[in-house]
This record gives structure tokens, C-alpha cells and sequence, in this order.
């Protein structure tokens, strides 16, 4: 979930890209939440790579997670340092090939890269909603996902790929629009948050509601709550790393010394690399926004909202062929939640394939260059798009 | 893939699949079975397989493939689940053979079973006048470092159906040459001189 992580550029690129607006909900046809409250307008910023063939069937549709934004491959100018977030998985001749399909990805509600979410103006009030926005879900993210989708006139999603909370976005999808959905492949994720999940993020947020300049949410006008989002960011880069990435990357290895200094300061590498992923953080992202999307994961439970706690009756209307993929090293969605996943599929005769891929870095390993995974990827959708 | 690529034991069990049947491979390894029969008998094929590398090899060519233990990963499918479960050239590596055979029985309609035989002239050669356990091509591994935990013969496997309460429904006993592209049938002594043995089982 870190994204924007440094990359190999290998491959080609998709070039430059733009970013789009769909609005939708405009007053009164507000859109009607989960949360029993209802929003409008909603803006929904996307951008799609790829050509749409003829008979709209090579539409693949990235979700991103909890950081994320609609850039996901290519360059906004010739002169930009960075490409989107997979740069490294969308583009020609690569995992997702976009001389074959037509890529869109969206940023999610509540988030803070062109979508609605807190840190948009509130047309009752004219001012930022702040902690007056309303609690969004998973399932929220969806359907303005489906609205766009529809608003794009398209019919059918040859695959939805995402990871972490994209993925949760995924399953979400396959379980409410079981008809649209041609393939579905979920990363590193899971139908629902353990405790253990949930305890991480309620730390990242008392870390920002502690900031004095959060000012229960609202601090548009202000100073932000920067300190409490860069520690709420750090406790995120912990859970997305691991014992062993830590220890292969950092050990104890000390910054800029070759002593300890005995100071408060970053003596440690580790410090000083967490520090910095934190400081980064807040020149992009929304303090709410954090804690919005965060509330948004641990209320996801696939099981509990569609199957009354059971995962096999919520997948009993999925038809999509699926890829499940997780990751040796991810201690904040471990294998075993893949399995339970998985398991469950089997027993409501789905197409099902499954992989673990043996890798050190722990989560965020489904954003790192990985021939494996491109691979996985590039055959799957082959033989999904054979079988359309 | 042609189909003449495909490996002389499991061009005979290829032989013995319906079309249109759902079909379990357990350790099927790269796939090739599986992905033939997906071809050229339009099965819906499944498989488990244990190896990260074979299951992403699967996955390259479509085939759909569960990364895990077999005995485990059986468990959760439903009963008759599948036209046929098909154990190539792993039963002899398998811990508790018979509860293998049971779930195969509980899944699937019908199994394939395949083996090397552990009766063929050359091992029975080999013990006798070495007096080291044997190493063959089709067994090519020293008893510290063998997969193969469970040897047996063509003979064995009859009794096994015995005890374990499975149904023969047929049997091939094959000799393949080196590169495994080609066989023929032993209808001679084939506990003597079959190299692999190829059962399709059923329900008693």
C-alpha cells in the first residue's frame, strides 16, 4: 500500500495520460451510502490506457488502495520524474498489456487525488467537508466505480485487478455485479480485517486525531495535522514491510554515523527510512482521507454483509474465473486469509486458481517488480480473454 | 502444445478421459495434461500442484491451478465434484496412499492412477546383483534423497484395490523409451516388464 514506491522503468510505457471527471449525483439525486447518509454531486477522477476494441471487451479495471490515485501508468508530462503507481505492471508488452486491453483505474471516494472525499467543498456549506463527510465502505467505492463504468457505457469487465484494499474492491465487485465480471483477480488481500489489522490502523488514527491541528477534522484553513498523518504513515510502512525485509534492508544499521550519537534524533537507518516515507506522505495526502479509507477497510467483511458470516454463500453468485494470489512475507494479510478465501471458492465451484509467491518484502511486495507475478498476470488474462 | 508432444503415459490416460468431463489433476505439476485434455477434449479442468514455479507455468498456459498440499486441498471440494481425479507418477511419493485413494473415490466419479513399477526386470536386476537399492531411469533416485517413499509394483497395486475397497475398471502396463515420447503396451509378464503402470479406478 505504499505505491509510488521507486521503480525499475523497464518496458515500454504508455506514454502521456490524462486525468478525467465524471461527475454524477447531482442534487437531488444524491448517492445513498451505506452509512444510511447520501452525498452529491460526486466527482470521480479517472484515466484510462489502452484502446477500447469495437466490441468493448478488453476492459480491465485497476483499483487501487488506500493511498492510490487514478494515475496508474504513464506520465502527466514529458517532463515528470515519476510514472503512475504500476507503471511497472500496465503498458505495452507488459503484465497488463495495453496494446491488448484498455485499462481504466479510478480513484476511490473519500480519497483526496480528484475524487469527492473530505477534503472537497461541502455545497451546503461551501467549505471543506471535513469529519462532515459522510462514513463511506467498500461497497460505496464500488458503486461510483459502477457508475462510471456505465457512465463509459461499457457492459462487461474482461478482469478487475487490485491489491490490499483494491482487492477487497475487487471481491466487493465480483459479489455485487456478479454478471459484469468476466475475471477477477484479488492481491495480497482479504474479506475481512483481523483484529490485528484493525489495532494497526486504530493506532494511525489516534495518531492523527492526537495532532492539535487536526481540530476534530477540521483544519482546511489552517495548519495541517502533519505530524499526526506522518506517524499514522509510519505505523502503515511497518505493517507493509517485514521481519525479514526490515532486517535485509536496514538491521541495525546506523544513518549518517558510524556511532551512536545518544540523541532523539534518526540514528537508526530504519528511523531515519520511516521518517522520511511519513514526511513524503503529507505533501500528497489528506489527514481525513486517511481515516476515512481506513474506517472504509476494517468495516469490510465480506462474509458478515453477504453471506451471514458465511464466505461460501457470499461467493454463491460470483461466476467470474478467479486468481488469488498473496505473498510469503505479509504479515497484515498472511496466506492463511488467501486460503480461507480460496477455500471457499472451491466449495462454491468456482474457477479458482491460487498462488503464493515466495517473496521477503511483505506486503507491499504486489507493487515491487516481480517477473512471477507479470507473468501470472499476463497468462490469466489470456485465458480470460480466450474464454470471452 | 501438439498433442504428439505430450508424454507416452499420459497420452494413455488422455485416451481414457471423456469430453466435456471436469477433471482434478493432483500434482499435475506444469500443467501439460491438463492442458491437452483443456484443447482437445474441452474438459473443465482443475489442478493442485505444491510448486510455486509449476503453478505459475500453469497459470501461463490457462490452466486452473491451486498452489498446495493435495491431501489438503481435496478436502474442500464438495463429493463427486469432478468426472475424474487423476494421480500421475505421485502416488509412490504420497505419505498415507490409501487416504489418497479414498478422497480421489470421494471427489471424483473415477481416478487415474499412475506409477513406476517397482517389479520391472532392471530393479529386481539391480537389487539382485548389486545388493544396493535399485536405481533405474524411471526411479532415478539413491535411497537418501528418493521422493519415491513408496514403492511398488503393478502386483501390489491389484491387492492394494483389495484392501483399500476400489474397483479396476482398466489397466495399461507400459514400456516408454528414453525421451518418454513414445511407449508401447506390455501384455507379456508386465510386472516383469512394464515400466510404468497406468489404472483407471472406480467405486466398489
Amino acid at each position: 500500500m505504499s505505491e509510488y514506491i521507486e521503480q525499475n522503468q523497464t518496458g515500454g510505457s504508455v506514454g502521456i495520460v490524462a486525468k478525467q471527471f465524471f461527475t454524477f449525483a447531482e442534487p437531488p439525486d444524491l448517492l445513498n451510502l451505506e452509512s444510511k447518509s447520501s452525498i452529491g454531486p460526486v466527482i470521480i477522477a479517472y484515466e484510462t490506457c489502452g484502446t477500447l476494441n469495437p466490441e468493448k471487451s478488453n476492459v480491465i479495471l485497476v483499483l487501487h488502495a488506500l493511498s492510490g490515485d487514478s494515475h496508474v501508468a504513464g506520465y502527466y508530462d514529458p517532463k515528470d520524474t515519476k510514472p503512475g503507481w504500476w507503471d511497472i505492471m500496465v503498458g505495452p508488452g507488459k503484465g497488463i498489456d495495453t496494446d491488448k486491453y484498455f485499462v481504466i483505474c479510478s480513484n476511490i471516494i473519500g480519497s483526496c487525488a480528484g475524487s469527492t472525499g473530505p477534503s472537497s467543498i461541502n455545497p451546503e456549506t461551501d467549505k471543506e467537508y471535513g469529519t462532515l463527510f459522510p462514513h463511506i465502505t467498500v461497497g460505496d467505492m464500488v458503486e461510483t466505480q459502477k457508475a462510471l463504468i456505465d457512465h463509459l457505457k461499457i457492459k462487461s469487465i474482461l478482469s478487475l485487478i487490485g491489491g490490499s484494499v483494491g482487492g477487497m474492491q475487487v471481491l466487493e465487485w465480483c459479489v455485487r455485479y456478479p454478471d459484469m465480471v468476466k475475471s477477477a483477480i484479488p492481491l495480497a488481500t482479504t474479506t475481512k480485517h483481523s483484529a490485528l489489522a484493525i489495532a494497526f490502523n486504530e493506532v494511525a488514527r489516534q495518531a492523527i486525531m492526537a495532532d492539535p491541528n487536526w481540530n476534530q477534522g477540521h483544519y482546511y484553513s489552517g495548519k495541517k495535522p502533519d505530524m499526526g498523518l506522518a506517524i499514522a504513515r509510519m505505523i502503515g510502512h511497518i505493517t507493509y514491510l517485514s521481519d525479514e525485509s526490515m532486517r535485509l534492508k536496514f538491521g541495525r544499521k546506523l544513518q549518517n554515523r558510524s556511532a551512536l550519537s545518544f540523541e532523539f534524533g534518526a540514528e537508526f537507518q530504519v528511523e531515519s527510512y520511516l521518517q522520511h516515507q511519513g514526511n513524503k506522505f503529507i505533501e500528497r495526502f489528506d489527514a481525513n482521507s486517511f481515516l476515512y479509507i481506513t474506517k472504509a477497510a476494517d468495516y469490510f467483511d465480506l462474509a458478515g454483509q453477504y453471506g451471514s458470516g458465511s464466505l461460501v454463500n457470499a461467493f454463491s453468485k460470483c461466476k467470474s474465473k478467479f486468481l488469488v494470489v498473496s505473498y510469503t512475507s505479509d504479515w497484515l494479510y498472511p496466506t492463511y486469509q488467501s486460503k480461507e478465501m480460496v477455500k471457499a471458492m472451491k466449495k462454491s465451484n468456482m474457477d479458482v486458481s491460487f498462488c503464493e509467491i515466495d517473496a521477503q518484502w511483505g506486503h507491499d511486495a504486489f507493487l515491487l517488480p516481480n517477473d512471477r507475478l507479470d507473468n501470472l498476470i499476463r497468462g490469466f488474462l489470456r485465458s480470460a480473454s480466450n474464454e470471452t | 502444445m501438439k498433442p504428439e508432444k505430450l508424454r507416452y503415459d499420459l497420452k494413455i490416460i488422455a485416451s481414457w478421459i471423456e469430453p466435456e468431463s471436469k477433471v482434478l489433476g493432483l500434482g499435475c505439476g506444469e500443467g501439460d495434461l491438463l492442458y491437452w485434455l483443456k484443447k482437445e477434449k474441452n474438459v473443465q479442468e482443475r489442478g493442485i500442484e505444491i510448486e510455486e514455479s509449476k503453478v505459475v507455468k500453469c497459470i501461463e498456459k490457462g490452466i486452473s491451478v491451486l498452489q498446495g498440499d493435495i491431501n489438503e486441498e481435496m478436502e474442500d471440494y464438495p463429493d463427486n465434484a469432478f468426472d475424474y481425479a487423476i494421480c500421475s507418477q505421485t502416488l509412490q511419493q504420497v505419505y498415507e496412499p490409501s487416504n489418497l485413494i479414498h478422497s480421489m473415490m470421494r471427489i471424483a466419479k473415477m481416478g487415474v492412477v499412475s506409477f513406476p513399477n517397482f517389479g520391472h526386470i532392471n530393479v529386481r536386476m539391480h537389487l539382485a546383483f548389486t545388493g544396493r537399492a535399485p536405481v533405474t531411469r524411471q526411479l532415478p533416485y539413491s535411497w537418501h534423497d528418493t521422493p519415491n517413499i513408496r514403492v511398488l509394483s503393478l502386483n501390489d497395486f491389484q491387492k492394494f484395490s483389495n484392501q483399500v475397497g476400489f474397483k479396476i475398471l482398466k489397466k495399461a502396463a507400459i514400456n516408454t523409451t528414453r525421451t518418454q515420447h513414445h511407449g508401447k503396451m506390455v501384455t507379456f509378464l508386465p510386472n516383469l516388464f512394464a515400466t510404468y503402470g497406468i489404472f483407471l479406478i472406480g467405486k466398489e
